[in-house]
């Protein structure tokens, strides 16, 4: 028995020892569920180190969450898709550069049956409102996240104050959130890269998409020395310089899932 | 689909993926260490709240019982805050390692351990305390001896913790961040994976969680027996 | 037997065994009155038999005595410096789950004697009361002669100057009990003073030195064993000695 728990003792102290030990050359990034689950960090960051040496490390929380951590000095960059959100951070002096990256749209999901017939709306506001309409199953993310917020606002520009049985708001993620509307046979509004990847559709399918407000543009950010000294400014400026450099911005649109190209890059 | 979810599991374990490997490694790092502080710090803490009588015991006990119920959630959210730049700890740089990981489950399984030795020590001393008077020890010399003896009932305690330990997912995603080959264990890489709607990949995942879970407790069981048969 | 040993052996059987002297003692549960208030001194030889039917307060006796309890009225005291070297044997031995000799390795480690010493000792031991053979069998699967042997030899490689044995043989068979008495007589002639409280009059015939009977709580009579047996004074020892059924 003593001797099973030396061992026990010894192992764990090793342990305790591989956990201590890592690399010294990284940055934490704070950053979307979109841009994680669909599979672009894991495509862009190996080329970004093998560029610079930088490992970047990602925490793919809600757009929000991801302004917190910021807030707070617990990310070293960011790169959410809010630019509203963007602008009024860098006006209350948590970041001092904004940079657009890339986009990629919001595409409206439903029912193969599609008893709103979001299929025949001319603009996003006509689908919208058919739903409402309908009082068809819609399930919104109701987290505060970027995708949250830009469906927030294509209701109203559809003049639709969701309320009701049928308006279900889950505070999930993305992924989550659809699997929630393949499970119920509801509409539900996601990012294209999260949809493209998404591999639990069952009844769901693509009923609309292309209209200009579905644009979403993701945005990077440089945080403020001044509030938080103690963050990795040089190697964040690096990753924000890279992300909208000639080489980064391929990367991004090498990416592609089932030969789709899932995200446009757009810095200026 | 079950069928496919056991498929990707067995192929998961015959094809041992690197990736998967680290996963699984740094799980179990982070469980065990958690759990081995949990019981160092939380088995002389149960025997002591079983062995001395202090104003407000009850409390204490009844804070501890409750505490076996605190939500992983909110274990995780005080020691991020805890562990955030703004918060007392911050400067550690804590935040986003397996090391916070470490912390948070410490606080999830400490509980657990105290709460149960609390309860199994006690009814020990029911048993052997006039013979402890009898031979002249002293409280704090009884907790050893107490601790050794119930030996075996505390390997159930600690596979108990363990399995809190292993389980939970709150705590970990929330001060680990589920980093991809830093803070990724199963419980949040199965959360990323049901989230990418791979269903099958994530109860395959789950299903070599429980796999390895079973493992430890089987070992755990046949050490435990072994040598009950041997010291009585 | 070791020097450490063979030493406190001497000490002792210089000396006289320390007398135990309770002063108008009493106690009291839940304002109920369980035992006392009692006077008596135990200077002599003994060994001392506590006897009287149950419910009588022996145990009880006992454990003031030992200071497992401490009385709620009066004074007990022993002669000599400070408090004497001292073991109790339950009637149920409660041992640890650990082998026979790790019992008795722990119940010197608490006492203080040195680590080399310690195998040393509980081995002798354990050969002195016929246990060599369990040595490293768990105590709890011993047969309960052999875990009572088991307490008597923890209570020896202690060396106390008093022992107290609470109804030891009550769960046993003749054999064992036989065993249990010749370990009595032992620790009697290294000068140990023996206090046994038993319901067994048989038994009390062939060790006493002197009886202590209780009922009802109250000491009736303390006498040399064959004055209790053969003139008892008090009419509920002579019931007692009598065979019938006293309360």
């Amino acid at each position: 028995m003593k001797k099973t728990l030396n061992l026990v003792l010894a192992g764990v102290t090793a342990m305790g020892l591989a956990l201590s030990a890592h690399a010294e050359d990284y940055i934490t990034l704070a950053s979307t569920t979109s841009t994680e689950n669909s599979g672009l960090f894991g495509a862009i960051l190996p080329k970004f180190e093998e560029a610079t040496g930088i490992e970047v490390r990602v925490v793919a929380v809600g757009t929000g969450q991801a302004f917190e951590l910021a807030r707070r000095g617990d990310a070293d960059s960011l790169l959410v898709h809010d630019t509203a959100g963007e602008q009024r951070f860098i006006e209350n002096g948590y970041a001092t550069e904004r940079a657009d990256v890339m986009y990629n749209d919001f595409v409206l999901i439903g029912p193969a049956d599609d008893p709103a017939n979001v299929r025949d709306a001319k603009s996003a506001a006509e689908a919208f409102a058919a739903i409402a309409k309908a009082e068809a199953p819609f399930t919104s993310r109701g987290d505060d996240s970027g995708t949250n917020r830009a469906e927030l606002r294509l209701w109203e520009n559809a003049g639709v104050e969701p309320d009701g049985e049928w308006y279900r708001e889950l505070g999930s993620g993305m992924g989550p959130t659809l699997n929630t509307a393949a499970a119920m046979d509801a509409y539900v509004m996601s990012d294209r890269a999260t949809w493209v990847a998404f591999g639990n559709r069952q009844n769901l399918t693509l009923l609309f998409e292309g209209d200009n407000v579905l644009f979403n543009q993701y945005g990077s950010l440089l945080l403020s020395e001044e509030k938080h000294p103690h963050l990795k400014h040089d190697l964040a400026t690096q990753w924000h310089n890279w992300l909208i450099s000639e080489d980064g911005q391929q990367a991004i649109a090498d990416f592609k899932v089932n030969g789709q190209q899932l995200f446009f890059p757009n810095a200026k | 689909m079950e069928n496919n979810a056991f498929y990707v599991a067995l192929s998961l374990l015959v094809n041992l993926d690197a990736s998967l490997f680290q996963i699984v490694v740094l799980s179990l790092q982070v469980s065990l260490l958690a759990v081995l502080i949990a019981a160092v710090l939380g088995f002389p803490l149960g025997a002591a709240v079983a062995l001395w009588r202090f104003p407000g015991r009850g409390g204490v006990i009844v804070v501890l019982n409750a505490l076996m119920g605190l939500p992983p959630v909110v274990a995780g959210l005080m020691v991020y805050l805890l562990l955030s730049r703004a918060g007392p700890l911050g400067e550690l740089g804590f935040l986003f390692t397996p090391g916070a990981m470490v912390i948070a489950q410490v606080v999830l399984v400490l509980p657990i351990l105290a709460a149960l030795s609390r309860q199994k020590v006690e009814e020990m001393l029911g048993e052997y305390r006039e013979q402890f008077v009898s031979l002249g020890m002293s409280r704090g010399r009884m907790m050893p001896t107490l601790l050794w003896d119930a030996r075996f009932a505390l390997l159930t305690v600690l596979l108990a913790g363990f399995g809190r330990a292993s389980a939970e997912v709150g705590a970990v995603m929330m001060v680990g961040g589920n980093i991809d080959g830093v803070t990724r264990v199963m419980t949040t890489a199965i959360v990323l994976e049901t989230g990418k709607g791979n269903l099958p990949l994530a109860l395959g995942l789950g299903i070599v969680l429980l796999t390895l879970v079973m493992l430890i407790n089987a070992g755990a069981y046949w050490v435990g027996e072994r040598t009950r048969r041997r010291a009585g | 037997m070791t020097s450490l040993n063979a030493s406190l052996l001497a000490s002792s059987a210089v000396m006289p065994p320390p007398a135990l002297c309770f002063e108008g003692v009493a106690f009291s549960h839940e304002d109920k009155l369980l035992l006392g208030p009692c006077s008596f001194t135990l200077d002599g030889i003994g060994p001392t038999l506590v006897m009287g039917p149950n419910g009588a307060g022996k145990s009880l006796l006992l454990r003031l005595a030992h200071g497992l309890l401490s009385p709620t009225e009066g004074k007990i005291a022993w002669s000599g410096e400070g408090r004497p070297r001292q073991a109790m044997v339950f009637q149920q031995p409660v041992l640890l789950r650990r082998s026979a000799v790790a019992n008795l390795i722990h119940a010197l480690a608490v006492n203080n004697i040195p680590r080399r010493v310690r195998s040393k000792l509980a081995l002798d031991a354990l050969e002195r009361f016929g246990l060599s053979a369990c040595a490293n069998k768990p105590a709890r699967v011993l047969s309960g002669g052999q875990q009572q042997r088991l307490a008597l030899a923890r209570a020896w490689v202690l060396s106390p100057q008093v022992l107290f044995l609470d109804e030891p043989t009550s769960a046993l068979d003749p054999a064992a009990i036989k065993a249990v008495e010749a370990a009595v007589r032992e620790f009697h002639q290294r000068g140990t003073r023996i206090v046994m409280t038993t319901h067994d009059i048989h038994q009390a015939r062939r060790l006493a030195g002197d009886v202590l009977f209780l009922s009802g709580g109250k000491v009736r009579e303390h006498t040399p064993a064959e004055a209790f047996f053969n003139t008892p004074v008090s009419p509920e020892a002579q019931a007692f000695v009598a065979g019938e059924l006293v309360e």
